[in-house]
């Protein structure tokens, strides 16, 4: 009875197993049209996942929205999956997002592994610091200052490139960044103006940025290696929006 | 993968020696606070057992990363400054004390009753009783259990790389991200946690021959210690002799 039962156990596993690989595949290729974008959840004004309605919103979101509904006739046929900047290009590379919008900068070092679509947004690089701090610019900061910045990003780099004695500390994600400055681990956090713009609207207040812009990151679209018709399509789906005021709109949504 | 580590060599080795500190640092402290802890949970004032098990029952029970995050963040905004590397290390040390606790009093728990009688009858005061009986056979039972958390400790020192205090995680997680490499990154980062762990599992596993009460395996072959060279000879000695021999005892 015993070897039985067990049996039994063993086919309907099996039976299982072979329904779901069965209807994945066709899922698979029913679904041709879904494009799978890494966006951020938790970057205010470009990517956030607002618990309300269940739903992730910003800039980035918007855009890829708009690039879809360009390529494929329907905004719904874009899928998003959460994304961090330490995990897209992981994911990107394994195959689990078909592109990326994710406040990445366009560099010659990310060139060599990945392919970026046109600029679609101009950013700058600066600092936040607390009301009553004294610091105004980069040249304020002391050897002891501490800075804080995000793993995964360009922003150490670009500030060890203009003030190599910088003292840089790194945390997982820009949330954690603030926290971190809240708490006077560091003297001031280094990030986009518009990403420090967008933590600044959620705050009651106490923080400023200072300083002008002391780089420029030009946003790009990342895409695998190989997928050089995928990225021709974005490109011109990208200056569609622009033509057709699409980009208007979402700009004067989103960026203040 | 060699070229990531030449070419971030400095990194790597800063790294190293963090967590090569951090992990001392808490072993040292979380094996006295243990050990007195584990003593507590076992002493006759009640006042004194509850205390102890409040502390090892939360601190087995909530995350690493909690316990971290709340020195890194908390502590700074409505108390005093910390750094980075000292919340990690705090962290570490009331998680890890709370395991190690627990793992002494199991070894505590296995002497028998008869051997603290006997300290007392003896007229021995119970610290002393503690120190100089129980202790040191408790430590010998539990050799193989506290080599685990030693082990373990070790790997919860990455830790350290979720508050940014430049260990061999921290610096691990900055690599990957910058060069794009993320299997070479971190297969060269849990390589250089094996060189961490793995000799101090030998260590234990020597130790645990030397010292361990019950079955060793004979097979882990290193330097014979010396009583078991002269039990080796005697018995060769005994076969020898003719009374021996007579009487079938070999």
């Amino acid at each position: 009875m015993k070897k039985v039962f067990s049996l039994a156990v063993l086919f309907l596993l099996s039976l299982l197993i072979a329904v779901s690989i069965i209807f994945s595949r066709a899922n698979i290729e029913a679904e041709e049209q879904i494009i799978f974008w890494g966006v951020p959840i938790d970057t205010n004004l470009f990517g956030y996942y607002n618990i309300a309605n269940g739903e992730i919103e910003g800039f980035d979101v918007d855009i890829a929205k708009a690039i879809t509904h360009e390529l494929t006739g329907d905004e719904a046929n874009a899928k998003f999956v959460e994304v961090n900047s330490k995990s897209r290009v992981p994911m990107l590379k394994n195959g689990n997002i078909d592109a990326i919008i994710a406040t990445m900068s366009i560099t010659e070092e990310r060139k060599k592994v990945v392919h970026f679509s046109d600029v679609y947004f101009n950013a700058g690089q600066t600092l936040l610091v607390p009301e009553d701090s004294t610091i105004t610019s980069l040249d304020d900061l002391g050897p002891n200052d501490v800075v804080l910045a995000v793993k995964g990003t360009i922003l150490a780099d670009s500030l060890r490139k203009i003030k190599p004695d910088a003292n840089i500390i790194e945390l997982e994600n820009y949330a954690e960044a603030f926290t971190a400055l809240e708490s006077n681990q560091g003297v001031a956090m280094t990030a986009e103006d518009v990403i420090l713009m967008g933590i600044l609207a959620q705050q009651p207040g106490g923080y400023k940025l200072v300083g002008e812009n002391f780089t420029e990151e030009p946003y790009g679209i990342a895409v695998n290696h190989g997928q050089e018709e995928f990225l021709e399509a974005i490109n011109q789906a990208l200056i569609r929006i622009h033509e057709n005021g699409t980009y208007e709109q979402i700009y004067a949504k989103w960026i203040p | 993968m060699n070229q990531l580590m030449i070419k971030f060599m400095a990194d790597l080795q800063a790294g190293l020696v963090v967590t090569l500190g951090a992990s001392i640092i808490t072993l040292i402290f979380s094996l006295l606070f243990g050990t007195l802890l584990a003593i507590g949970q076992l002493s006759k004032y009640s006042w004194l057992r509850k205390l102890a098990t409040i502390y090892v029952e939360f601190f087995k029970n909530i995350p690493l990363l909690v316990v971290a995050m709340f020195f890194f963040i908390v502590v700074p905004l409505y108390f005093i400054p910390i750094n980075g590397f000292t919340a990690g290390v705090l962290g570490l040390i009331l998680y890890t004390t709370a395991f190690i606790a627990e793992t002494i009093r199991t070894g505590l728990l296995s002497i028998p009753k008869g051997q603290k009688e006997a300290g007392q009858s003896t007229g021995l005061r119970e610290s002393e009783i503690m120190r100089e009986i129980i202790l040191p056979q408790a430590f010998r039972v539990v050799l193989p259990a506290l080599g685990n958390q030693f082990v373990d400790l070790i790997k919860n020192s990455s830790i350290l790389a979720v508050v940014a205090a430049g260990d061999l995680m921290y610096h691990g997680d900055l690599i990957a991200s910058n060069t794009f490499q993320t299997l070479d990154t971190y297969l060269l980062i849990g390589l250089m946690y094996l060189s961490l762990t793995l000799p101090l599992s030998y260590l234990m596993r020597y130790l645990e021959m030397r010292l361990a009460w019950g079955y060793q395996p004979k097979r882990f072959s290193l330097k014979l210690s010396q009583l078991e060279w002269r039990k080796k000879s005697s018995r060769k000695e005994l076969i020898n002799n003719e009374t021996v021999r007579s009487l079938h005892l070999d």
